[in-house]
C-alpha cells in the first residue's frame, strides 16, 4: 500500500480519510456511467462552510495525485479568497502543484464559470454545486422529483421555461440554465452563466459535479452531447455584448461590468482573468 | 361488440380495521358518465382513487380499454405506463382546485403542461392551443397570463378543467368538482360540464353528495353507505323511484326551494 501520509503527520494525504475517497470515486464512476444521473454520496464535514463548495473539494481531494496540477477558480478569477484559499488547502495537503494557467492544469476546480481556453482531453473539471437538482424550484418533493427523473417526466421544466416567455418575453433564465445530458437526464449545470452552457456540449474534458450540502455527485463524461432546453421558435441563445474588455479587448468573452466612479462610469472587463491576462501578454509581444 | 371502457371488479380498500369500500363492481361504457352518490365518509372518494390508480385495492381490479393497447389492469401496469395514461387518456378533476392547479405558474403553462409533458414544444403553438381552452371554459383570455392565485374559485375550477381536457383524454374522473361553489357559479359549471362531455363524447366517473348535480350529469347512478354500495341503476330511475330506505332518505332530504 503507498504511503498516503504526509511528512507532517496531521492529516491523510488529500484531507479525506482513504475509506471515504474509495467511496467518493465509486460514487463519481456511477455518475460517469450515468450521464446526468445524480449520485447520493456520504459527504463528510470539511474545514469550510457550506456553499463554500464543499462538494466540489471532496470530489477534488477524491480524485488528486501528487502529479496533478491544481487551478481553481471563483466567477472565474484565480485570486478571489476562495479560490486562493482551495488552492492553498490542496498545496499543503495533497502536495500539488498548482497554476492559474487552464491548459497547464489537469484539475480545475470551478465555481459559475467555465473557462474561456478550450479544454482538452484527459483534464477534469470539477464544478461546485449549491443544488444539484434542477427541478427543486418546480417540485419540492424529493420522493416526487426522483420519480420524475426516473420515468424522464421533465413537461414541468419545459413549464418554468413557457412561465418566463410569457412572463418577460423570452426564456429570461441566465445562469443554471437546465440542460438534457446525453438525451437522457436533466441537470442542473451549477450556477454558470448560459453564456458557458455549450462550452459543456461534447466538451472533451471529464466534467465531475460536487455538491456537499445535498450530498449527490453527477458528471458528464468527455464527448457527452448536453442540450439546452428550449422551445422550436425560442430557441436558446447565450448572451452578447456591445463593449468589448477594457483590458484585453475580447469580444468573444464573458464580460463583467464594473461600475468604477459614483457617477456611473461603467466598465466591461473579462471574468476569466487568466484568459484575459494571456491575451494581454500576446498583445504586448 | 363494444367493451366496457372502465370496469371495476370486486373493489376493496381497508384502512387498517376499517373497510372504506367493499366489494365494488361496475362497467362504464364509452360516453357514459356514471355517479357516486353518498354521505360524507361513505367511501366515494376511496373508490375514484382507487379506479384512477392512485390508491392501491386490497382486492379486486381495474380492468381499462386503451385507445390502442387493449384491456390492461390498472393497478398491474408500470408506474410509467400508469403515469402516461394518467396525463393522456385521463383526467382528473379534484374537488380543490389548489390540488389539480400549479398554484405558482399562469393558467397558460397550467393548460400547457400536459401538452409540453408529451413533447410540445413550440411555444406558439402551445399558447395557441392554451387560448383555445381558456375560452371553451369560458375564462377570458386577458387572464391568461394570471396564476390561478388570482382566480375566484369557480374559475379555478374552469381552469382545472381545461387543464384536464386539453390532452383529449378519454375518461375523466371529478371528484365533487362543484363542490364549495355558491349556486350561480355551480350552475355555470355544470353548463360547461354537460357541452363538454356531450361535445368530446367524454365518459366520466363523478363523485357527489348533491342529487341534483348527479340528476343534471350523469346517466347512471350508484349510492354508497357505509363502503358498500346499495343501490344502482339509472339515474332518473333511481331519484325519481329510490328502493333502499337510505337512498329514499336521501332523496326526500333535498331541500325544495
Amino acid at each position: 500500500m503507498p504511503d498516503t501520509t504526509l511528512d507532517q503527520g496531521a492529516y491523510n494525504y488529500a484531507y479525506l480519510d482513504e475509506q471515504t475517497k474509495r467511496m467518493i470515486r465509486r460514487a463519481i464512476l456511477k455518475a460517469v456511467a450515468v450521464p446526468g444521473y445524480q449520485v447520493p454520496f456520504g459527504g463528510r464535514e470539511m474545514p469550510l462552510p457550506y456553499g463554500w463548495g464543499t462538494g466540489g473539494i471532496q470530489v477534488t481531494a477524491a480524485i488528486i495525485g501528487r502529479d496533478d496540477t491544481l487551478k481553481v477558480i471563483d466567477q472565474g478569477a484565480d485570486d478571489t479568497t476562495n479560490a486562493v484559499s482551495i488552492r492553498r488547502f490542496f498545496a499543503r495537503v495533497a502536495d500539488v502543484a498548482t497554476t492559474t494557467r487552464t491548459q497547464d492544469a489537469t484539475v480545475i476546480q470551478t465555481r459559475h464559470r467555465v473557462p474561456e481556453t478550450p479544454l482538452k482531453e484527459g483534464q477534469i473539471l470539477v464544478f461546485q454545486v449549491p443544488i444539484p437538482e434542477p427541478l427543486r424550484m418546480l417540485e419540492p418533493r424529493e420522493t416526487e422529483t426522483r420519480t420524475l427523473h426516473a420515468l424522464s417526466e421533465y413537461g414541468v421544466m419545459q413549464v418554468s421555461l413557457y412561465e418566463s416567455i410569457a412572463r418577460h418575453g423570452r426564456i429570461a433564465k441566465t445562469y443554471n440554465y437546465p440542460v438534457l445530458v446525453n438525451g437522457r437526464y436533466i441537470m442542473s449545470p451549477s450556477p454558470i452563466p448560459k453564456f458557458d452552457n455549450p462550452k459543456l456540449d461534447c466538451n472533451p474534458a471529464l466534467q465531475l459535479y460536487g455538491a456537499g450540502r445535498e450530498k449527490r455527485i453527477y458528471a458528464v463524461p468527455p464527448f457527452t452531447p448536453v442540450k439546452s432546453l428550449d422551445f422550436d421558435d425560442h430557441p436558446f441563445e447565450v448572451e452578447h455584448w456591445k463593449e468589448s474588455c477594457a483590458l484585453c479587448g475580447s469580444r468573444e468573452t464573458f464580460l463583467d461590468e464594473m461600475i468604477v466612479d459614483d457617477e456611473g462610469t461603467r466598465r466591461f472587463i473579462c471574468s476569466d482573468t487568466d484568459y484575459c491576462q494571456e491575451r494581454q501578454a500576446d498583445s504586448v509581444k | 361488440m363494444t367493451k366496457p371502457l372502465l370496469s371495476a371488479q370486486g373493489i376493496t380498500k381497508r384502512f387498517g380495521d376499517r373497510v372504506a369500500c367493499r366489494g365494488v363492481s361496475f362497467d362504464l361504457w364509452p360516453g357514459e358518465v356514471l355517479g357516486i352518490v353518498g354521505e360524507s365518509g361513505s367511501g366515494k372518494t376511496t373508490l375514484l382513487n382507487c379506479l384512477a390508480g392512485r390508491l392501491v385495492p386490497d382486492e379486486g381490479a381495474v380492468l381499462y380499454e386503451t385507445a390502442s393497447a387493449g384491456t390492461v389492469d390498472v393497478h398491474r401496469l408500470s408506474e410509467a405506463r400508469r403515469r402516461l395514461l394518467a396525463r393522456t387518456e385521463w383526467g382528473f378533476v379534484n374537488q380543490d382546485a389548489r390540488e389539480g392547479l400549479r398554484m405558482g405558474v399562469s393558467a397558460g403553462a397550467n393548460i400547457g403542461e400536459r401538452l409540453m409533458a408529451i413533447g410540445a414544444r413550440h411555444y406558439g403553438d402551445i399558447r395557441r392551443t392554451a387560448s383555445d381552452w381558456m375560452q371553451r371554459v369560458e375564462l377570458g383570455l386577458d387572464r391568461i397570463d394570471d396564476r390561478p392565485t388570482a382566480y375566484s374559485g369557480g374559475m379555478r375550477q374552469r381552469l382545472q378543467i381545461a387543464r384536464n381536457l386539453v390532452s383529449n383524454p378519454r375518461l375523466v374522473f371529478m371528484d365533487e368538482p362543484t363542490g364549495g361553489l355558491d349556486v350561480s357559479v355551480q350552475a355555470r359549471l355544470l353548463d360547461l360540464l354537460r357541452g363538454l362531455v356531450d361535445r368530446f363524447h367524454l365518459s366520466a366517473v363523478l363523485v357527489t353528495h348533491d342529487l341534483g348535480v348527479a340528476r343534471l350529469l350523469t346517466h347512471r347512478l350508484m349510492v354508497m353507505q357505509g363502503g358498500e354500495v346499495i343501490e344502482a341503476g339509472l339515474t332518473d330511475q333511481v331519484l325519481d323511484d329510490p328502493q333502499h330506505a337510505y337512498t329514499q332518505m336521501l332523496v326526500a332530504s333535498i331541500l325544495p326551494v
